[in-house]
């Protein structure tokens, strides 16, 4: 399973696990979005502490849930992106969409 | 600036292989003894040009892709990526920020991230015919303790 959901209906947190591409974004995608529709939460949380790699697809992924909340009313935080992904985020002027909270210094991904 | 070490991958267009050949361009230039930093670049790089070989290019029909990866001795990494799918009409568009002909949930971002991750990207097109990209890198030469 790509991805683990925590919720407590007002806040939905997908912990995301592996590399996110094309070839992974679809799954990941339908797992968050069933999380989504389900609690019709007023934030979502996308955690990538155990996202090993990113590329482009996950902008679009993010990008994309991003317009699912906003159509809900809610929001969307990116949570701990490593130093490979926080590049890629930066690039794509994500932060301007989603609050991104960097890994903190010195915290241990679980 | 002399070619040192080369390698060529031939692959099907087949979404589980983007991460095949990001992965395997990384172990083969691993023997530059690149940063981190630079090897993460480089897989972000490739990732981005195969994917777009896999979903425009072939347009998710099965074809081939065709990876060279050629190190010289000045800690010079390029690599071609090449597909025999639709090619692209006009590079100068297709390559600015935003700009993609996929609906869904593509950014348009993926020539941004290989520009600014690379220090040179060339793209030859031919309607019809298919798409090379070329992406270059100098990796920071690092004195080797053994010389
Ligand atoms: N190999 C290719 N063959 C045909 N068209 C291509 C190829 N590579 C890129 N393109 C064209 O260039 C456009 C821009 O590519 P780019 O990678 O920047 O964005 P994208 O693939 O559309 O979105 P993203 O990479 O963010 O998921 C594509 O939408 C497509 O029209
Ligand atoms: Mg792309």
């Amino acid at each position: 399973m790509p991805v683990r959901i925590e919720t407590n209906g007002e806040v939905v947190t997908a912990y995301l696990e592996g590399e996110l591409d094309h070839h992974s974004a679809k799954a990941i995608r339908e797992e968050v979005d069933m999380a989504i529709f389900k609690d019709s939460p007023t934030l979502l949380v996308l955690d990538f502490r155990d996202i090993t790699f990113m590329d482009s697809s996950g902008i679009g992924l993010i990008m994309g849930r991003y317009r699912v909340m906003s159509g809900l009313g809610g929001e969307v935080h990116v949570a701990n992106p490593s130093p490979q992904i926080a590049k890629v985020m930066k690039l794509s002027g994500l932060d301007r969409l989603a609050q991104i909270n960097p890994a903190m210094k010195g915290s241990k991904a679980q | 600036m002399n070619v040192v070490n080369e390698m060529k991958l031939d692959i099907l267009s087949r979404s589980a292989n983007e991460s095949f050949a990001r992965v395997a361009v990384a172990a083969f230039v691993a023997q530059l003894d690149p940063t981190i930093e630079e090897i993460s670049d480089i897989k972000t790089a490739v990732s981005e040009a195969v994917t777009n070989c896999i979903v425009h290019g072939y347009a998710e029909k099965l074809g081939r892709i065709y990876i060279t990866v050629r190190l010289t001795d000045t800690g010079a990494v390029q690599i071609k990526i090449r597909d025999a799918g639709c090619g692209i009409s006009n590079i100068k568009q297709a390559m600015e920020p935003l700009f993609t002909t996929a609906g869904g949930e593509r950014a348009g971002l993926g020539f941004a991230v290989m520009q600014s991750f690379m220090d040179k990207v060339s793209v030859r097109s031919k309607v019809g015919s298919g798409t090379t990209v070329t992406l270059t890198k100098h990796l920071a030469l690092r004195v080797k303790a053994n010389g």
